[in-house]
């Protein structure tokens, strides 16, 4: 069953082929079926190759298929190889899982739109291209995935290219990604140079025996250039910036990509080197800092956004920075823990959001919401879902996660990091029931010609969004703590590192044997303190904000602007390279470079023009060079000896 | 006594006379006599030097000389007879098409 | 007597080619050329080359000098024609360039240069065989590959000077 693995890569990529070359003559019908049957029979494959994996005993359970040799030069060797293990399965489970409901959903959604088999051949594409990321068995393949979901992403928040602020974001998210992809791409380099090899088992194995000491500069070196990588790719402090524009893209684009699965490559990709990671103390230092901040810094943004799907965005960002957190403490199974359950509630939220947005017409301000409750049941009670899970209340999928996250970085981390990530779970809890407030509860504040439209999302909408609900609310219990099973399943992966929940609790002593159970109380009771004060905000004293915005004009036009942080980036590096990309074309290349050509062309030309006066067609004036000739050749035979 | 070095002199001068006539005559057919006048030089001292050797290596080479010269004798001719029909003129200066 | 002999004949063909060059009209530009290779047919005899003198008067001054004329009256052509563009200087380069010519040939007369290998064939030997017998033998023995080819050179140039002189095929 695990040699099936190359159709799961086949099938988005027939799909693509077909939607992008006749896609455009099918019906809009047949292109919807392609592209989520694609998708559907690729998840399927993809649920037999995990149960092909469960069969095999744990320790023996990483499958690696030769596809062909792909590049060879001297020493450098890369070959099209696929490998399957517990981590690589669980993607492609997400992966195919998630897109096939975001597939069907798309459907309805995207059933006005001009570009429809465009957007399912990019979103094919992507999935192809996310799959070919978690799937290649070597650093090149998985940088060929890393780059082309980086491109599909560019081509999917462009997607309404005609629309200015669009195509400006797609370029930013392109650009900004470059930026971390050249880090990545060094540090590939910098690992075949160290090592010799890029395939994932050789390198993995080397640095394991012991040949690179632990915190040597060399692996210091290449763990920090792949965390960059990561940084650029999951939007992580100071690369964040694209992130929230891209949310000009269509809202399951949104879901997709830049919530479920593509931001996660980077965790996917720290995870999958957990033991380059290991070995650099330092490095695991910057990235759990890093995600810390982040966790906090883009839940603080998030308190005041009004864009439904801004606020979504930065709930993404520091998501994604509790993901690094836990990595950063050496807890890669509760980071891949909280990618899969985050994965479910936020593609939820998103698609909800989508769903609402679809209601209203295209409105996407929350201040032209409110009470909507009674006219998009289905969507408002699966969005209520989405928002407890993603704000921590047991027993639904964010419980668990981010409490085993908050629990390892209080264990093996300090109590800074724990502090961080829990005022960051309040702050998350907030402005969630804040969103969720404003957008359903309260009096509506919808202008009357959208309320005319006003009507629930059809059936092929709303049954991803109910999946997607179980899935939120049920998914959790795959890692309840003492009993899970995803660390079972994670731990040939990531060795006796990845989880020492139990072992972290014993090493404490007996005192803190009960302290997850105290963790977990006090995460719950922090989820509620920031539902309460949302309820407390816009239910009871809707004034409030006003007020506190007021009091706090300056905290709360810092919050509102994002910190400027956008301003700042223009003024230290965009415009910078603005006026020195402009000095080197006006200047260096219009005019030095292409001076001197000009010029040598212009010198060649007019010196030809002096020596062509030598060619006059007369043959005397050949003749008489003739002769000259002779009598030269004459002069040197005889005196040049 | 005449030795080689009489006829080699008469020779060079000869053909130095044939040289100063292709370059100052504007008549292609008097250019076409002048390179005849530099051939028929040339045959005088290919002859001269058999003599002086005791070879008919010389001889033969003249006799073979005259063959080729009558054959460009003959394409030459023609080639004259060929542009006087489309310029009506065997006047070199008026023919500058060697250059583009 | 020998001496004299070259010494006259030798001037009378340089001044024949010294009026060639200088002559305008062409028909008398043939005739000089005529009286000089006369002259050199004169020097092959005084040189013991007797065919080759027989061959000069024939081929030469006869045939080809005829081809010649007969092309001139045939394109009636009267003197040097003024061009309508002029080379004001264009007589005293060629002038100084051939004196350069004729300075540096005697250069290398003068040097050692032109040193050769002596052979069988003396005077007494070509007069016991006779020289035309000798050059026939020769021709179809040692000579005989470019004697071929000579003949197929003159068919060529045949053919050619057909070709190029007919006004349509």
């Amino acid at each position: 069953m695990l040699n099936l693995i190359s159709l799961v890569l086949l099938f988005p990529l027939i799909g693509t082929a077909i939607n992008g070359l006749i896609g455009k003559k099918l019906r809009k019908e047949t292109v919807g079926y392609i592209a989520c049957g694609a998708i559907g029979m690729s998840f399927f494959v993809a649920i037999l190759v995990f149960f092909g994996l469960l069969q095999l005993p744990p320790e023996s359970r990483v499958f690696e298929k030769q596809l062909f040799n792909w590049i060879e030069s001297g020493s450098f060797k890369a070959a099209a190889g696929l490998q399957v293990d517990p981590l690589s399965s669980l993607m492609i489970l997400i992966i195919t899982g998630v897109g096939f409901l975001i597939h069907i959903y798309s459907i309805g959604y995207m059933h006005h739109d001009k570009g429809y088999h465009r957007y399912f051949c990019y979103l094919n594409l992507f999935t192809f291209s996310m799959l070919l990321l978690v799937l290649g068995n070597n650093f090149l393949l998985m940088f060929i995935g890393w780059e082309a979901v980086g491109l599909c992403s560019y081509l999917l928040i462009g997607f309404w290219f005609e629309k200015k602020s669009a195509s400006d974001a797609a370029k930013k998210a392109f650009i900004v990604n470059r930026v971390g992809d050249f880090g990545f791409a060094l540090g590939i380099m910098l690992i075949f140079i160290t090592f010799d090899t890029i395939d994932f088992t050789g390198v993995f194995h080397a640095a394991s025996q012991g040949n690179i000491a632990v915190g040597s500069f060399t692996v210091t070196i290449i763990t920090l250039l792949l965390f960059m990588g990561a940084t650029g790719k999951s939007a992580q402090i100071p690369l964040y910036t694209w992130l929230p524009d891209a949310m000009e893209g269509p809202t399951p684009v949104s879901a997709l990509i830049h919530a479920a699965t593509m931001v996660t490559a980077g965790v996917y990709m720290i995870a999958r080197c957990n033991v380059l990671f290991m070995l650099s103390p330092f490095t695991m230092t910057v990235v759990a800092c890093i995600g810390a901040a982040t966790a906090l810094f883009a839940a603080s943004i998030g308190l005041v956004q009004n864009d439904i799907k801004r606020v979504l965005a930065y709930s993404t960002v520091s998501q994604l920075g509790y993901m690094f957190l836990a990595c950063g403490v050496g807890a890669f199974t509760a980071g891949v823990f909280h990618l899969m359950t985050h994965a479910f509630f936020k593609a939820l939220l998103f698609l909800g959001s989508g769903s609402v947005i679809h209601a209203l017409s295209g409105e996407q301000d929350m201040r032209k919401m409110g009470g909507l409750k009674k006219h998009i049941p289905i969507t408002y009670r699966t969005f209520l879902v989405g928002t407890v899970a993603i704000a921590g209340i047991p027993p639904f999928a964010g419980f668990f996660s981010k409490d085993e996250i908050l629990l390892e970085a209080f264990v093996r981390g300090n109590f800074i990091y724990w502090a961080v990530g829990a005022l960051a779970a309040l702050f998350t809890a907030f402005y969630m029931f804040r969103l969720l407030i404003m957008t359903f509860h309260g009096k509506s504040r919808v202008d009357h010609h959208a309320m005319e439209h006003l009507h629930e999302s059809p059936k092929n909408m709303t049954v991803p969004l109910k999946i997607l609900a179980v899935l939120a609310l049920l998914g959790g219990f795959l890692g309840i703590p003492g009993a899970s099973a995803i660390n079972g399943f994670l731990s040939p992966v990531f060795g006796e590192h990845g989880h020492v929940e139990t072992h972290g609790a014993e090493a404490c002593g007996s005192h803190a044997a009960c302290l997850p159970y105290l963790m977990m109380v006090i995460s719950t009771g922090i989820a509620i303190a920031g539902i309460y004060l949302a309820y407390l905000m816009y239910i009871k004293s809707p004034e409030l904000p006003k007020k506190l915005a007021e009091r706090f004009s300056l905290i709360y036009k810092l919050l509102l602007n994002k910190y400027y942080i956008d301003e700042i980036y223009d003024a230290l590096f965009v415009n910078p390279i603005k006026k020195i990309s402009l000095l080197l074309w006006k200047r260096v290349d219009a005019q030095l470079i292409d001076g001197t050509v000009n010029g040598v062309a212009g010198f060649v030309r007019g010196f030809g023009s002096v020596l062509r006066l030598s060619q006059t067609g007369y043959v005397r004036n050949y003749a008489f060079y003739i002769v000259a000739g002779c009598i030269f050749i004459i002069v040197f035979v005889v005196f040049g000896k | 006594m005449i030795t080689i070095t009489h006829y080699l002199v008469l020779s060079a001068i000869l053909f130095m006379l044939g040289v100063v006539g292709v370059l100052i005559r504007r008549n292609a057919i008097v250019i076409f006599m002048c390179i005849e006048l530099m051939l028929n030089a040339v045959n005088i001292s290919f002859v001269a030097f058999a003599y002086h050797l005791h070879s008919m290596q010389g001889q033969m080479f003249v006799f073979f000389t005259m063959t080729v010269a009558a054959a460009e004798a003959a394409v030459g001719l023609a080639i004259i007879v060929a542009v006087f029909r489309n310029k009506e003129t065997v006047n070199i200066d008026d023919m500058n098409i060697m250059k583009w | 007597m020998e001496s004299y002999l070259f010494y006259i004949v030798g001037t009378i063909a340089v001044l024949a080619a010294v009026y060639l060059i200088f002559e305008r009209n062409p028909v008398f530009c043939a005739l000089y050329l005529i009286q000089t290779m006369v002259c050199i047919a004169v020097l092959y005899i005084l040189l013991e080359a007797q065919f080759i003198a027989a061959v000069q008067m024939i081929v030469y001054a006869g045939a080809i000098m005829v081809l010649f004329l007969f092309v001139i009256m045939l394109l009636n052509i009267k003197g040097d024609e003024e061009s309508k563009r002029s080379f004001p200087f264009r007589k005293i380069p060629a002038i100084l360039m051939g004196i350069g010519l004729l300075t540096v040939i005697c250069i290398i007369l003068k040097s050692k240069l032109l040193q050769g290998k002596q052979d069988v064939y003396t005077v007494a030997h070509i007069e016991s065989l006779g020289n035309t017998q000798l050059i026939g033998n020769l021709l179809f023995t040692d000579y005989l590959l470019p004697f071929e080819i000579t003949s197929i050179l003159l068919f060529v140039a045949a053919i050619g000077a057909i070709m190029l002189a007919k006004r349509k095929l």
